[in-house]
């Protein structure tokens, strides 16, 4: 099937060349950190992780978001799902891809990466970290490629798959869990130390991953005959909304068990997120609060809910309130205060910014080849086509698009 | 060309690395290479320290031990946020923070701590590291393979006490060539390194660097032995460890 990404339109080749170019680009600041050493970054001896790793945690919850789409269809045979599931796959793999590749770029070392296999150690929760992350790329890349090559047949999902498919939906959970785990059991660093971590980042993927598959499937509707069933967004967007209502729940009760506790470890970090730290991220903080509640209110009212104009706002605001929390504010809140409770500053340089915005190129790459293929084969048999009145050919249509 | 070359160094060396880990990491997986112990080498069922902060505690007498260690071990010289160090000296607040209070002694206030890694009994470093670069010998000293290091800084991350260093940039750039110490190997940049509790020098019998050299100030010895030096002193004056929280047992006790 990989011949389908190989036939496009010029706007499909031009955004190709596009992407590789800005890959090109961002190269160069990675063969500069080759050559010179971590030091091209902002990290430092208290702040020991930084831009690299905190990206990797957002994206493993985009890995994980796929579940939310495959598991209505596979466990509650939501059948509405059924032709956006292999969207949702595909995703997880391109954000494995990017996992990965953030944690290649983050260590000093990465011609010794084989060292996690030859000396497997199974105390440390980064070497299930990568049994995970590999194995969810896996699974994915078996069961999204051969359920998209028996559609293209016209034959139903082979039977051997099912176990594997099962699998996939629970392994979704577990890496997030692990990725939580990554963070929650180190001493000393507050910000982490809490039981209820792995809830939250499983609560803030399945509201940011659905969001971000959303928006991109929106991109895919503009540029091909695909088109996503009226009531699977509906779903979506809805599962969106409870899980950014949880997710905001669960941060609000890491505030009440700080302050409320008086406990100066626990409470050290939020108030240099959210007082004492530099302006600019200061400010970013108070915009993921205004950004959380503007989604939640958008989210939770029908009327707005069900307005497609404004629905890519409000899941942009949605994206943007989720990644600023969970994609800067908990790294730099958990290494700061530092172990002798001073203050060490982090902001990513611009070198690191190049290579980060490399990877995020590379996956968009991935993202761009999977959902052309998909496409493509949805397509040829005719799955969730246009119809001329907009509606998509899975919808009962009664052909007055403004309808419910 | 000078600069070609160097280039090309660089990347031979990238290359042959990758083709090194392999046999390597097979090798090490297997049998054990006959060794013969040094005679002289002393032992303990687990190695601990006592610093008597009453004697010690001036940033430059600290300074001066720290000079001596990181001479020995060949650690780098570099400023700023990136800086790698062994030994270094604090503030009480900043060394102990969960035992500060605002009236505290003027005197113990005015103190500077020395500070290295601690060598815990239950170290959390060794816990989360992926690769068992940090490991914890059975005389409980947790001690560092620079070769085997893959950088992911976990282990920092892991540390409470902030008691490790990085290696941003290529170590060798911060040392003094014509200062240094051949009998302890340099570092490569991308790996971490903190104190060893001088591991080569029990090997040959002798004290680390630090206690040697701070006349009296500190001890050290077997914490299993109640006849050793260092429960002598622990079983007389008052000692405090730093963040007893954290539940890492630190091996380095602070006579205040
Ligand atoms: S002080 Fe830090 S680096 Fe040293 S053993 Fe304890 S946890 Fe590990
Ligand atoms: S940086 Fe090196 S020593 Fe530290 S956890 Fe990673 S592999 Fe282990
Ligand atoms: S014990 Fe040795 S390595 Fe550790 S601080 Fe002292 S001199 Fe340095």
């Amino acid at each position: 099937m990989l011949e389908l990404a190989l036939k496009g339109s010029k706007r499909y080749y031009g955004w190709i060349a596009f992407l590789l170019v800005v890959i090109g680009i961002g190269s160069t600041a990675l063969i500069d950190q080759w050559m010179n050493g971590l030091k091209i970054t902002g990290m430092s001896r208290d702040v020991s992780w930084g831009f690299y790793i905190s990206q990797f945690t957002y994206l493993v919850g985009l890995a994980a978001s796929g579940v939310m789409i495959v598991l209505p269809n596979y466990f509650h045979s939501y059948k509405t799902n059924k032709h956006m599931v292999i969207f949702g796959e595909f995703m997880a793999i391109a954000a494995c891809i990017m996992c990965l590749l953030f944690i290649v770029v983050d260590i000093g070392q990465p011609t010794r990466m084989m060292n996690m296999i030859f000396h497997p150690t199974p105390n440390s929760i980064l070497f299930w970290d990568m049994i995970v992350l590999n194995g969810y790329l896996f699974l994915n890349l078996l069961v999204g490629w051969t359920c998209l090559q028996a559609d293209r047949q016209h034959l139903p999902h082979p039977k051997w798959l099912k176990p594997f498919i099962y699998t996939s939906i629970i392994w979704a959970f577990s890496i997030h869990t692990v990725t939580a785990f990554l963070y929650q059991g180190l001493p000393g660093r507050h910000y982490w130390l809490t039981a209820i971590l792995a809830a939250r980042f499983l609560a803030s993927a399945f509201c940011s991953g659905p969001a971000i598959l959303l928006l991109v499937m929106m991109l895919t509707e503009k540029f091909t005959t695909f088109k996503m069933a009226k009531n699977a967004v509906k779903t979506l967007v809805k599962i969106i909304a409870y899980a950014m209502c949880v997710n905001m729940f669960f941060f609000a009760l890491e505030i009440f068990t700080s302050f409320y506790s008086n406990i100066p470890g626990h409470m050290h970090p939020i108030v240099y997120l959210f007082s004492h730290a530099t302006p600019g991220l200061v400010t970013l903080m108070w915009v993921f609060i205004a950004f959380a509640a503007i989604a939640i209110t958008l989210l939770v009212t029908p009327r707005f809910r069900n307005n497609y104009k404004l629905l890519p706002w409000t899941l942009g605001i949605l994206i943007i309130a989720t990644w600023i929390d969970k994609g800067l504010g908990l790294l730099i809140g958990g290494f700061n205060p530092t172990p002798f409770e001073t203050v060490t500053t982090y902001w990513p340089t611009l070198k690191e910014l190049m290579v980060s915005m490399m990877v995020y190129a590379v996956g968009a790459l991935v993202v761009t080849v999977l959902f052309k293929i998909a496409t493509e084969v949805k397509e040829e048999v005719g799955h969730s086509q246009t119809l001329p009145c907009g509606c998509s050919s899975e919808d009962t249509c009664e052909c007055a698009p403004e309808a419910e | 060309m000078k600069n070609n070359r160097r280039a090309f160094i660089k990347l031979a060396g990238i290359a042959a690395a990758g083709l090194a880990v392999a046999p390597k990491a097979l090798a090490s997986s297997g049998g054990h290479s006959p060794v013969s112990v040094n005679p002289k080498a002393v032992h303990a069922k687990h190695w601990a320290m006592v610093i008597d902060t009453t004697k010690l505690h001036t940033a430059e007498e600290i300074d001066k031990l720290a000079a001596v260690c990181h001479h020995i071990h060949n650690v780098p010289k570099i400023e700023g946020k990136k800086e790698v160090k062994w030994l270094w000296h604090d503030t009480y607040g900043h060394s102990f923070p969960e035992q500060e209070n605002p009236h505290l002694a003027e005197e113990v206030h005015h103190r500077v701590f020395p500070l290295l890694c601690n060598h815990c009994e239950n170290p959390p470093c060794v816990r989360v590291c992926p690769t068992k670069a940090t490991f914890q010998r059975p005389d409980g000293i947790v001690a560092m393979d620079y070769h085997r290091c893959i950088g992911c800084r976990y282990c920092m991350a892991g540390c409470p006490y902030g008691s490790r260093s990085f290696n941003w940039g290529e170590p060798r750039l911060g040392l003094d060539v014509t200062k240094l110490n051949p009998e302890f190997p340099t570092r490569m940049r991308g790996v971490v390194e903190k104190c060893n509790f001088c591991v080569e020098r029990l090997a040959v019998g002798q004290q680390p660097a630090c206690v040697e050299a701070s006349e009296g100030a500190m001890f050290f010895g077997d914490l299993k032995d109640p006849d050793s030096e260092v429960r002598k002193v622990l079983r007389e004056k008052f000692t405090i460890r730093r963040k007893p929280s954290a539940g890492t047992e630190p091996s380095v006790y602070y006579i205040i």
